[in-house]
């Protein structure tokens, strides 16, 4: 025995470790599981339907007769509300967070954040039911042509949803920027305007596009909102104001249906979502990997 | 002390934060193509003193100014008056680099390019790199980050920034605090160039460093101008006693 010898192990130490280690197991299992799922049963769907009939077709009518299984109305559906919500939350969005930021008193700052974040906090089926009842009437008010189910309609609300996100993810990372080059920029007779575009932004530019790219993550997983407002027609078209569907919209129609487990429609939930799946973490690899290279020219 | 008449002069000038003042009825001539240093214990307001000279107070919440500051004589906190113009013949040099996050080049040509100076942007931006030394060491890589370039020669890349803008004025506040001794020697030796062209107000709680590089010197403690006179005076000769001690380093 030395001075420094062990003199008893301490079990309540190594239990808690191995707790630790369990919950951190437990996501990665989960996430490692879903995967499986979703490809084993998307390998079952395609003994069935080809790849490219899948990936490459225009139709899509698994519920209806002649059966067609094309996802690029379902994608086109998406893509619709995606852009939608880009052209309206992202500059809305950036704008609030340069006012926030760079030009607000502390009294704007301390009534406009809270209410962000109140935005936040509404559950996504009231802004469906508000979609429905506020946003297309008024939309066809100016535009009487406009169907019932329309995507603008739900990509309006899905953009007002991401609004506080992008807002203050935008707002974290412009306040983020020193303000040494702040003063730096102003000592060299820049005004106000020319401080917040020409250095502030550029140097937040990383934490800007980060939240562009979880904005429209979320745009294309968004469920409820878009299920009750943008419609349940699969309908491959650029007119923001026909009815389409999503597909996370069709996974809601096909779940909530009596669909009987093991039949090609219901394995069309699994290729649908491994789409789904695919295409947000394509873009979370994406998004990173831009926020590298922005973060090599500006950091 | 020379007659020429300042280039800035404040004149019974008190500084407030809220209510508290930080700069106490001070009354300092800044002479044109010299250097003065302000010296002074930590938290003695100098640096509150020296932001008031290109009006960089303006970004701190609740600062407010009684006296004047007269910029050739006539009013820098008139109402008339726009701070960016102010800036613009005013230029600052801070405590810590701050360099953009941009190329080497861009840092410097960015002032220029904004206040659309005239004159080649390339010119200007070589001629401000070698006024601040530091041309031979960036010359072949001015498309790098500024960010890559080490402490010192970030800080000598923030004085070419000011020096570009070809103000009449700069500003400096304890410019080398952050630097190791031989970035420190290379810009004391820079500011004697400098000064040909430029008139320096350094601030700098570097007794050594005041008495090597400044014409004139200022003491000021808890606010108040203790003794103002050539640097040469004011280190061996001081009037107060307060000064003595200060800068026999009895204290501070």
């Amino acid at each position: 025995m030395t001075a420094l010898s062990r003199k008893s192990i301490r079990w309540g130490e190594s239990i808690l470790e191995r707790v630790f280690f369990l919950c951190a197991f437990l996501s990665v299992i989960t996430t490692a599981v879903v995967i499986f799922i979703l490809i084993r049963e998307t390998l079952i769907f395609f003994e069935s339907v080809s790849v490219t009939e899948f990936l490459f077709g225009t139709r899509w009518t698994p519920l209806l007769e002649p059966k067609s299984y094309g996802i690029l109305p379902l994608v086109a559906g998406t893509a619709l509300i995606v852009v939608g919500v880009a052209l309206l939350a992202l500059p809305i969005g950036v704008a609030c967070a340069v006012f926030l930021s760079e030009y607000a008193s502390a009294r704007a700052r301390s009534i406009i954040k809270p209410t962000l974040e109140i935005l936040a906090g509404i559950p996504t089926v009231v802004y469906g039911f508000f979609a429905l009842t506020f946003v297309t009437p008024l939309i066809r008010n100016f535009i009487p042509d406009t169907q019932v189910f329309n995507a603008a309609s739900a990509a309006i609300v899905v953009g007002i949803m991401v609004l506080p996100m992008v807002a203050s993810l935008c707002d974290d990372a412009l306040r983020a920027v020193p303000q040494s080059l702040r003063h730096g920029a102003y000592s060299l007779g820049a005004t106000s305007f020319e401080v917040t575009t020409r250095v502030v932004v550029p140097a937040g530019l990383s934490g800007i596009f980060a939240a562009f790219v979880l904005a429209v993550s979320r745009a294309i997983g968004e469920t409820m909102a878009v299920t009750l407002a943008a419609g349940a027609t699969p309908n491959l078209t650029l007119n923001p104001l026909e009815s389409i569907q999503t597909m996370t919209a069709y996974i809601v129609q096909v779940s909530l249906g009596d669909t009987p487990a093991g039949s090609l429609t219901y394995q069309t939930l699994f290729a649908v979502a491994t789409v789904l799946f695919a295409t947000t973490l394509i873009l979370n690899i994406f998004g990173t990997w831009i926020m590298r290279r922005f973060r090599e020219v500006y950091e | 002390m020379s007659d020429a008449v300042p280039i800035l002069n404040a004149l019974d000038l008190s500084i407030a934060y809220g209510k508290d003042d930080a700069v106490k009825n001070v009354t300092l001539p800044i002479l044109e193509k010299k250097i003065t240093a302000i010296i002074g214990p930590s938290g003695c307001g100098k640096s509150t003193f020296l932001r008031s000279l290109n009006r960089m107070n303006d970004f701190i919440d609740g600062v407010s100014h009684r006296g004047q500051i007269l910029y050739r004589g006539s009013d820098l906190y008139a109402e008339n008056v726009d701070p960016v113009e102010a800036r613009l013949r005013i230029g600052m040099v801070f405590q810590k680099a701050n360099p953009f996050p941009k190329s080497i080049y861009r840092n410097v040509a960015w002032g220029p390019g904004i206040n659309k100076l005239p004159g080649d942007p390339n010119e200007r931006v070589e001629t401000a790199l070698k006024q601040a030394a530091l041309w031979d060491e960036v010359s072949d890589r001015l498309n790098d980050s500024a960010l890559n370039l080490s402490g010192g020669q970030q800080q000598r890349l923030c004085i070419a920034r000011a020096l570009a803008m070809e103000p009449e004025i700069i500003l400096m506040d304890e410019p080398c605090s952050a630097l190791d001794p031989v970035s420190t020697a290379r810009i004391e030796d820079l500011l004697f160039e400098l000064k040909k062209k430029f008139t320096i107000v350094i601030v700098t709680h570097n007794m050594q460093q005041a008495a090597r590089v400044s014409d004139y010197t200022a003491f000021l403690e808890n606010g108040v101008l203790i003794e103002y006179g050539e640097t040469d005076q004011v280190f061996t000769r001081p009037k107060e006693t307060r000064t003595e001690e200060y800068v026999t380093g009895r204290f501070g």
